[in-house]
């Protein structure tokens, strides 16, 4: 089993606050938010009066006709994604073996839009107004197929479902298969569409989502959390592998994963924190980290009183004092949660704030809360280690650790 | 030190075999569990068959939990572990599905929608919180909270594979040291008006409507297609060295695994076998073995022309002429193919067949297929002494995966 590190090689960003890595991170730091009020048709009588929407996306721009018209938007996010990840790593598919080129995405809601056209056709018209193409562009694993498909992939292909922590179970996945085929690049994309009117209604019983549209992590009284649409990549690789190729830029090492489950409800939240406390605790001791050297916390903020109360006190339990002195951010803020993907896009952040030694602020900061929150970019000379943490609606919970590599190397 | 996976415990819910040993008894007998699709009107449909569970315990409100908490009730007991005496943090889960909830969404939405008359559903015509139907995360949840498994827990969703890649992560998160313990399988119910309808529209599944039992014919020369399926297998995973301190018995090793993609189409197949003869390949390396020493592979034989033909010209890559003398069966001819489950439901078969020491015939095999010239076990199930097994999968997406199964002696006591 290979110890070699794990870094990451490429980015890819499309989110609701922008497009593109450099774009959104700048995005980011100007504060420019991406949450929106909801279309009529798609809020219906949902109670849920906003979202973080991708609003200036042009699918032509990163999609071809042939592959646009059998998938989703949320495939569309992913591939958009991916494409501009391995613009950025450089990556030459001429001298890559195409077996060692795997994919891992994170998938929770599949295709809403498509999938509601083709249950609205089937149910208004019959069995026979239902597409080809219905068979392979809803389901959880269509992005991850078209990803190969796309870009000639060969090697691994998984498909990892944790809801909101799903991004980092993927990534954790990667880490796993890293270690067992070191030779492999691995492609961690994501994307989320959830705004399909069906989609929406599925979502209306949620007791930990926004009603108000605000979403402000750790405030008090708390807002609940708002979902939005976008996709978020990274290549992954050896640090030997990035070297011999001479990848341009190493944006951080991927140190470690650790996912836990609170095996408590489906819905409702646990009554402790230990398990999400569990999941930090060994992120730091896999990656060879002490609380005292996290220099940035990427939290998950719920939004909600209760999850976000869980979290606190499992950042106190496991940082301790550390806790009142290291940046806590919560950047989604400007986005909207992206529910598998959203753990991603928290990793490409991350990544940019260790190369730039830059918190990116978060929104809301300036209300009372829980937990003090960066409210505005904050120069951060010599951050090294990014604690990331995610959680999933089911009680799924997650955290990774990057380390700074002195810059973009 | 290296460490090892063993299986210790298996569940099985599969049309014809509510329990382990009836669906395995069922398989061995090749007698078919397909019939007239009888959950919803089938009439409009190209294919109307299908391999149905009857009896399934109402445990959760979505039907494909309810088979897999069914199926890892009977595995643990089965297992003999007494999981409250387990660090819960070292206990994971690994649960694979196709579609999830799509049953309980789809009934939902044509109420929602008026019969899809309307685009802006009506939500106050839905009947329950839906959420954890829309994410399939919930089958991993709910195995979750049933066994309090704390570790790491997640839900598989790779299409058709589903069911070998959930197995195989599960194997990796014990091989890596992130967990002891590992629940892990797969399940899906997709009789369905739409999985039946997107199905239809591919001409996957079989028109052969006028005798369901003789309705999926694997390797056969008048192959038409698939017959879609329902169930659910969970198989109990332990790290190898623990399993035998506590003295379990333990059905086989979980010795290699490995997946690949074709990169070629989301649902075509090109004839030449080469990415799952490399999958293959990858596991048996793993598994420390050599072509050769395969003694059984249970095939994805899905009964469609391109399939069968696909999955002879890769065992033959693969194990060269080793292949020729290799006994190869497909259960789906009894259970059908439960898309994301039936993965788990054919390892759980190689595992019964390593402890039986018996090949589960290939059902409805009459007239083999002169492009698929390999010993698919026609009808008759075959005593054979199964040291190490095979098996395999193929599914949309051009996802290709192999996970194999070895012996261990004195059922590792």
């Amino acid at each position: 089993m290979s110890q070699d590190p794990i870094v990451i090689t490429g980015l890819g960003v499309v989110a609701p606050n922008g497009i593109g890595t450099e774009q959104q991170w700048k995005a980011t730091l100007a504060k420019r938010s991406g949450i929106a009020p909801l279309p009529e048709d798609v809020r219906g009588g949902s109670g849920l009066p906003a979202g973080g929407l991708v609003a200036d996306f042009d699918a032509d721009q990163f999609v071809v006709d042939r592959q646009r018209v059998q998938t989703d938007r949320w495939t569309w996010f992913c591939l958009a994604a991916a494409e501009l990840c391995l613009a950025d790593a450089e990556l030459d598919f001429d001298r890559t073996d195409p077996y060692c080129l795997s994919v891992v995405t994170p998938s929770s809601t599949g295709g809403n839009v498509f999938g509601q056209r083709e249950l609205q056709s089937l149910w208004s018209k019959g069995p026979r107004a239902v597409t080809a193409y219905q068979s392979v562009a809803w389901f959880y694993a269509a992005s991850a197929g078209q990803l190969s498909i796309r870009h000639g992939f060969k090697g691994r292909c998984t498909v990892t479902v944790a809801d909101g922590a799903g991004g980092l179970a993927a990534a954790g996945a990667a880490l796993r298969m890293l270690r067992s085929e070191p030779d492999q690049r691995v492609l961690v994309a994501g994307g989320e569409a959830p705004f399909s009117p069906y989609s929406v209604v599925c979502h209306q019983k949620r007791t930990d989502l926004s009603r108000s549209g605000d979403y402000q992590p750790f405030r008090t009284p708390a807002t609940g959390g708002v979902i939005g649409e976008g996709g978020a990549a990274l290549l992954v690789e050896t640090l030997e592998s990035a070297t011999a190729r001479r990848a341009p830029g190493r944006y951080a090492e991927l140190a470690s994963v650790a996912c836990t489950h609170d095996a408590h409800d489906h819905v409702l939240a646990p009554p402790t924190p230990d398990a999400l406390a569990a999941a930090i605790t060994r992120a730091l001791w896999r990656a060879d980290v002490t609380p005292a050297e996290v220099d940035i916390v990427f939290a998950d903020g719920n939004g909600a009183e209760d999850w976000d109360a869980l979290e606190v006190a499992a950042l106190r339990s496991c940082l301790g004092a550390q806790l009142a002195d290291v940046p806590i951010v919560v950047p989604k803020t400007m986005t909207g949660r992206l529910n598998s993907a959203g753990a991603l896009l928290d990793l490409c952040w991350a990544a940019q704030a260790l190369v730039y030694d830059v918190a990116p602020p978060s929104l809301g900061a300036d209300e009372p809360g829980r937990l003090d929150v960066v409210g505005e970019p904050c120069f951060a000379a010599g951050l090294s280690v990014a604690l990331v943490v995610a959680r999933g609606a089911g009680g799924f919970n997650a955290a990774a650790v990057l380390k700074s590599i002195g810059g973009r190397a | 030190m290296t460490r090892r996976t063993a299986v210790t415990g298996i569940g099985v819910v599969a049309p014809g075999g509510p329990t382990r040993e009836a669906f395995w008894q069922r398989v061995l007998e090749g007698r078919p569990a397909v019939r007239t699709i009888t959950a919803f009107d089938p009439s409009p449909f190209r294919s109307q068959v299908a391999a149905e569970c009857d009896d399934v315990p109402d445990l959760h409100e979505d039907r494909y939990i309810s088979m897999a908490a069914a199926a890892a009730d009977e595995a643990v007991a089965d297992a003999g572990i007494d999981l409250s005496t387990v660090d819960p943090f070292t206990v994971g889960v690994s649960m694979g599905t196709a579609v999830g909830a799509s049953l309980r969404l789809e009934e939902e939405y044509a109420r929602a929608s008026d019969k899809g008359h309307v685009w802006t559903v009506d939500g106050t015509r839905v009947h329950s919180d839906l959420y954890p139907a829309l994410v399939p995360s919930s089958l991993a949840t709910e195995v979750a909270i049933r066994l309090r498994a704390r570790g790491p827990v997640m839900t598989i969703s790779t299409g058709c594979t589903s069911g070998i890649d959930s197995i195989g992560v599960a194997h990796e998160l014990i091989v890596d040291g992130e967990a002891d313990v590992v629940i892990a399988g797969a399940s899906d119910a997709p009789v369905t008006p739409i999985t039946a309808a997107s199905f239809d529209a591919i001409r996957a599944t079989t028109p052969r409507n006028e005798d369901p039992v003789t309705a999926s014919r694997p390797f056969d020369a008048t192959r038409e297609g698939f017959v879609l399926g329902e169930g659910a297998a969970v198989l109990v995973l332990e790290e190898l060295s623990a399993a035998r301190r506590r003295g379990a018995r333990i059905y086989c090793e979980l010795a290699g695994y490995a997946g690949r993609a074709n990169s070629f189409h989301m649902t075509g197949l090109k004839p030449d076998g080469t990415e799952m003869a490399e999958a293959i390949r990858i596991a048996l390396r793993r598994a420390g073995l050599q072509p050769g020493q395969v003694d059984y592979i249970s095939a994805h034989g899905s009964g469609t022309k391109q399939n069968d033909r696909h999955e002879t010209a890769a065992f033959k890559l693969a194990l060269g002429e080793h292949a020729r003398s290799t006994p190869i069966s497909s259960i789906k001819a009894v259970v059908g193919h439960s898309l994301g489950a039936i993965g788990a439901i054919e390892m759980a078969a190689c595992a019964l067949a390593i402890r039986d020491r018996v090949v589960p015939p290939t059902a409805n095999l009459r007239n083999p297929s002169p492009e698929c010239d390999l010993d698919y076990v026609p009808l008759i199930a075959r005593q054979h002494h199964v040291r190490s097994a095979l098996s395999v999968g193929s599914g949309f997406g051009g996802f290709q995966s192999a996970m194999v199964f070895s012996e261990i002696a004195d059922g590792g006591r």
